[in-house]
C-alpha cells in the first residue's frame, strides 16, 4: 500500500467540487478520508463542531467492518452506507480503492439528491486524486 | 500507510501496538494520554469495552511537532489482542506504519504471545507489508512481577521467543506505573517518521 501524498493544487480542486455539489445543496459537513482514518479534506460550516479525528477513525473502521460482512454473504464491498438519525444522517462512499467520502445532513436536505451527487461527485474526485480504474 | 499533505505541511502518521489480550497496550496508551500535555494530545477514543478489554480498538492522536518545517502528526491504535477478534485487528492494522508489540511477561501467556506475534505477521503480509522492514519496537510488559511470586518469563526467553530473528529494539516495560513507557513510544515515532521521510525524500535523515 504506497502512502497518499496530497499536493495544494489536487486539495483545492477537490474542496472546490465538494463545495459545488454538495455544501450548496444544503449539506452542512463533507469530509474525505483515506481507509486508515486519516482526513484528507473537510468542508462545511460546521465542520468545527465535530471531533474530525475520531470521527475519520470510526468512519474507516465502520467502513472495514462493513466490507467483512459483505464478504461473508459473498459480495466484494458495500460501495455506500448511511446511517439515518433523528436531526442529522450521515452517508458514506467509497471513492477509488482507497478513499471514503463521509456526507452529513440535516432533515432538509433529501437522501435522493445526496446519492444523486455523491455519485456523481464520487467520479470526479477518482479523478482529481488519479484512482479510476 | 502515511498521508502527507503538502499544502498545510503536514505528515500523518499511524502506529499501532499490538499483542496478545490483556498484555497492556491499552495501559500504554493510557498512560501517554495522562502523561502528555493537552496541547499536544488530541482526545483519546475508546470504542465500548467489555470489561477491561479492547472490543474495536483505542485510539490517541499526538502532535510530536516539526521535522524539516512537517507538522508530524501520529495516531495510536490498539487493537483487540483475544484470538476471537482477529478480523477486527486486521481491519486497525490497515495502513500501518509503525507496530510497537507488547508482550506479556506472564510465563501463562508465552503461547499466546508467539501466537499474537505470528498472527501480527500474516496480517501485515496480507498487507503486502513484511515485519522485517516495517517500523518494529518490542515491548516486554508487567516486568514488575519478576520480582513477585507469580512465574513470569525472563527477558532472555522473550527475546528468543519473539525477537531471535528480527533483532528489533526491545524494551522493558511496567506500563501500569508508566516504566519503559515513552522509552517504547519515543523509539517507535523516530523510527516511523525516519522510515516515511526517507521513502519521500522530505529530507536526508
Amino acid at each position: 500500500m504506497n502512502d497518499l501524498v496530497l499536493t495544494a493544487p489536487v486539495l483545492e480542486e477537490a474542496r472546490q467540487q465538494i463545495e459545488n455539489a454538495l455544501i450548496k445543496a444544503g449539506v452542512h459537513t463533507v469530509l474525505l478520508i483515506d481507509d486508515a482514518g486519516n482526513v484528507v479534506a473537510n468542508c462545511g460550516k460546521d465542520v468545527q463542531r465535530f471531533d474530525t479525528t475520531a470521527l475519520a477513525a470510526l468512519a474507516a473502521a465502520n467502513f472495514g467492518a462493513t466490507s467483512e460482512i459483505a464478504r461473508l454473504i459473498g459480495e466484494d464491498d458495500f460501495s455506500l452506507l448511511f446511517h439515518k438519525g433523528k436531526k442529522d444522517s450521515i452517508h458514506f462512499a467509497r471513492v477509488g480503492p482507497r478513499l471514503i467520502l463521509v456526507t452529513i445532513f440535516g432533515d432538509e436536505v433529501a437522501l435522493g439528491l445526496v446519492r444523486l451527487r455523491v455519485a456523481q461527485l464520487t467520479k470526479t474526485i477518482e479523478k482529481i486524486f488519479g484512482l479510476e480504474s | 500507510m502515511a498521508l502527507i499533505d503538502l499544502s498545510r505541511k503536514e505528515v500523518h502518521c499511524k502506529i499501532v501496538y499490538y499483542g496478545p489480550g490483556r498484555g497492556g497496550k491499552t495501559t500504554n496508551l493510557l498512560y501517554i494520554y495522562n502523561a502528555m500535555n493537552s496541547n499536544v494530545r488530541g482526545k483519546m477514543l475508546t470504542i465500548e469495552t467489555k470489561g477491561d478489554r479492547t472490543l474495536f480498538f483505542d485510539l490517541l492522536p499526538l502532535n510530536l511537532g516539526k521535522v524539516n518545517g512537517f507538522d508530524v502528526r501520529i495516531q495510536l491504535y490498539t487493537v483487540p489482542g483475544q484470538t476471537i477478534y482477529e478480523a477486527t485487528r486486521k481491519l486497525v492494522l490497515k495502513g500501518v506504519d509503525g507496530v510497537v508489540f507488547v508482550a506479556d511477561s506472564l510465563r501463562v501467556r508465552r503461547e499466546k504471545n508467539i501466537e499474537s506475534f505470528n498472527d501480527l505477521k500474516k496480517n501485515l503480509v496480507d498487507y503486502g507489508l513484511n515485519i522485517e522492514e516495517i517500523p518494529l519496537v518490542l515491548q516486554y510488559n508487567k516486568r514488575d512481577l519478576a520480582k513477585s511470586a507469580i512465574p513470569t518469563l525472563t527477558v532472555e526467553e522473550l527475546e528468543s521467543d519473539l525477537n531471535s530473528e528480527l533483532k528489533a529494539k526491545a524494551f522493558e516495560a511496567t506500563a501500569t506505573k508508566g516504566i519503559g513507557v515513552f522509552e517504547t513510544l519515543k523509539e517507535i515515532s523516530k523510527d516511523t517518521i525516519r522510515y516515511v521521510v526517507k521513502k519521500h525524500l522530505l529530507a536526508d535523515i
